[in-house]
């Protein structure tokens, strides 16, 4: 964990609601895909924890919603103004088990850590699938950055709107290694209903801290309660009691 | 050179401020980026007999100037705590440390106060009778001063380490609950816990925690801490630690102004990491700015306005 001061570099609506936000600064705490930062927010007592969408030597992409006070301040940012982070958080997706072809699984905005994680498989040889599911077409964002990746991409929608009618697991490709999801609790209690291969989970959780030290996101585990923003956000399958 | 030792029940402090528990975990997520010995002392998470996963999520909210929580005491039990994270705790911090105790009868406070009393780096028990997110225990304690007394007579009993009794400001009259634990043999009394507190969801129309309500914590309620620090070290003679919505070493002056021996900083920790260790860098500066030259000094220093 480290804290300090990032600039907004871009800052826009990506998708309806939808935000894409550049900051250049040190981040060198952030080093795995599905870790998060808990950026500072002006008109909030409470850090807004944001999961990490990519990260350079020099900067860092996030991508979230603007749905309360705190991410609607953020949205209104812009290139040059300054914001205080905590990076390094959280224990990111474990890339090492993926096999070939894993299986990426966002929900909404949930898709964000999914990227800089597809891009590192792919540069590690894999061919991942993205499978996306928003709950309408004007949410739907970086298909094609996906796609620009190497990953093969499906889109469902709740409305049909665009892709597929329906969710995430009915764009499922049949054949794959590991899955790694992100998304809202149902999605993945789901998506692990229907899986027979090991998967990691990125968890959402209300946060105080985000590291570790309020004990205000703890989820069940197998093992006890954990953390969801220091033990986790990312737990395997087989660690949750669903 | 200006001095912010203060003394806490026979233990010298290097300075006033504590880290309040339940916002500092046992320590070693804050050691990962600062050196936590410079802290006064703190308090480390609630401890209660059985390991407790605390209340359902989500248990946190945001509010204006602070944040409601309703962890409920979540903790690994007295026995892991002694056998786990107290040894974890001692190699990142080498001095005199705070335990705080909760349970939910008499007796179970008693036996985790029992427990922990053979730890030699506990220098003191924090009694909590004041948790107000859960059932049948905490806070019922703390609103109560005959069972408030009792818990402080029977705790007494089990141990020679200072008891150190930390109150409920959702008390009729906290500064009579404080009266009873001092008559009951408590050294020294902490004030204040949460306040009791909710919000709602617009958009679900329901509350936002799972828990309905929870306690109030942040500056937005430093002035009634403030209040009751004050009220309460009027009433007893035993060292009384302000807690609630410090933020800054003015803060820290003002607490202990009000009659506050040492300071507890609780909500702080959770949005800046290092509140605590900036507080004590700016704690000499400041302190010169109102000519203060030694900190243990100035406890009980407000005076009141004089009658017209």
């Amino acid at each position: 964990m480290k804290e300090s001061v990032f600039t907004v570099t871009y800052n826009a609506a990506i998708a309806e609601n939808t935000f894409r936000l550049r900051l250049e600064g040190d981040t060198g705490a952030v080093e795995k895909p599905g870790q998060f930062v808990n950026i500072s927010v002006e008109n909030g007592f409470l850090r807004r924890p944001i999961s990490v969408c990519d990260r350079d030597e020099r900067s860092l992409t996030l991508i979230y919603r603007a749905v309360g006070r705190g991410t609607r301040w953020l949205s209104e940012r812009h290139a040059g103004d300054a914001l205080d982070l905590l990076t390094g958080l959280g224990n990111g997706f474990d890339l090492t088990t993926a096999g070939e072809k894993p299986l990426l699984l966002g929900g909404g905005v949930g898709t964000a850590p999914l990227f800089w994680l597809a891009r590192r498989l792919c540069a590690a040889g894999a061919e991942p699938f993205a499978a996306l599911g928003f709950r309408t077409g004007a949410e739907v964002f970086y298909e094609e950055e996906f796609r620009a990746l190497g990953c093969r991409v499906a889109i469902a929608t709740e409305d049909g709107s665009r892709g597929t009618k329906g969710f995430v697991t009915d764009i499922m490709p049949e054949a794959y290694s590991e899955v790694f999801a992100c998304g809202p609790l149902p999605m993945l209690r789901a998506v692990s209903h229907e899986l027979r291969t090991g998967a990691q989970f990125s968890l959402e959780e209300r946060m105080g801290c985000g590291f570790g030290a309020c004990m205000g996101c703890t989820c069940e585990t197998k093992a006890g309660a954990k953390r969801v923003c220091k033990d986790g956000p990312v737990f395997r399958r087989e660690e949750l009691p669903w | 050179m200006v001095n912010t030792k203060v003394e806490l029940c026979g233990i010298t402090l290097d300075n006033p401020v504590i880290a309040a528990s339940g916002t500092f975990g046992y320590g070693y997520e804050f050691a990962e980026i600062y050196d936590i010995n410079c802290l006064g002392t703190f308090s480390f998470k609630g401890t209660t007999f059985e390991p407790r996963f605390g209340n359902p999520t989500p248990r946190i909210a945001e509010a204006n100037a602070g944040m409601l929580n309703a962890v409920g005491l979540q903790n690994p039990g007295v026995e892991r705590v002694i056998a786990e994270e107290l040894p974890k705790l001692a190699r990142v911090f080498h001095k005199p440390v705070m335990a705080n105790v909760s349970g939910f009868s008499v007796e179970e406070y008693a036996e985790v106060c029992r427990r922990l009393d053979g730890e030699a780096q506990i220098g003191w028990l924090e009694v909590n009778i004041s948790c107000p997110n859960v059932h049948g225990g905490g806070m019922s304690f703390g609103t109560d001063p005959k069972l408030a007394a009792e818990v402080t007579r029977t705790v007494k009993a089990v141990t020679t380490k200072p008891v150190i009794m930390k109150l409920s400001p959702n008390a009729a009259d906290i500064a009579e609950v404080a009266k009873a634990c001092e008559e009951a043999g408590a050294d020294a009394i902490s004030l204040i816990n949460t306040l009791l507190g909710m919000r709602i969801d617009l958009a679900k129309r329901r509350p936002v925690l799972a828990n309905t309500t929870g306690g109030l914590s942040g500056p937005a309620v430093f002035p009634v801490a403030l209040r009751m620090v004050w009220q309460t070290s009027h009433a007893v003679s035993i060292p009384v630690i302000g807690i609630g919505g410090v933020s800054s070493a003015e803060d820290v002056i003002e607490m202990m102004l009000a009659g506050a021996t040492a300071v507890e900083v609780g909500a702080a920790n959770l949005v800046r990491p290092t509140a605590c260790r900036d507080i004590i860098d700016a704690l000499p500066a400041t302190m010169a700015r109102y000519n203060i030259d030694s900190l243990s000094e100035i406890t009980g220093g407000a005076k009141e306005w004089e009658k017209m």
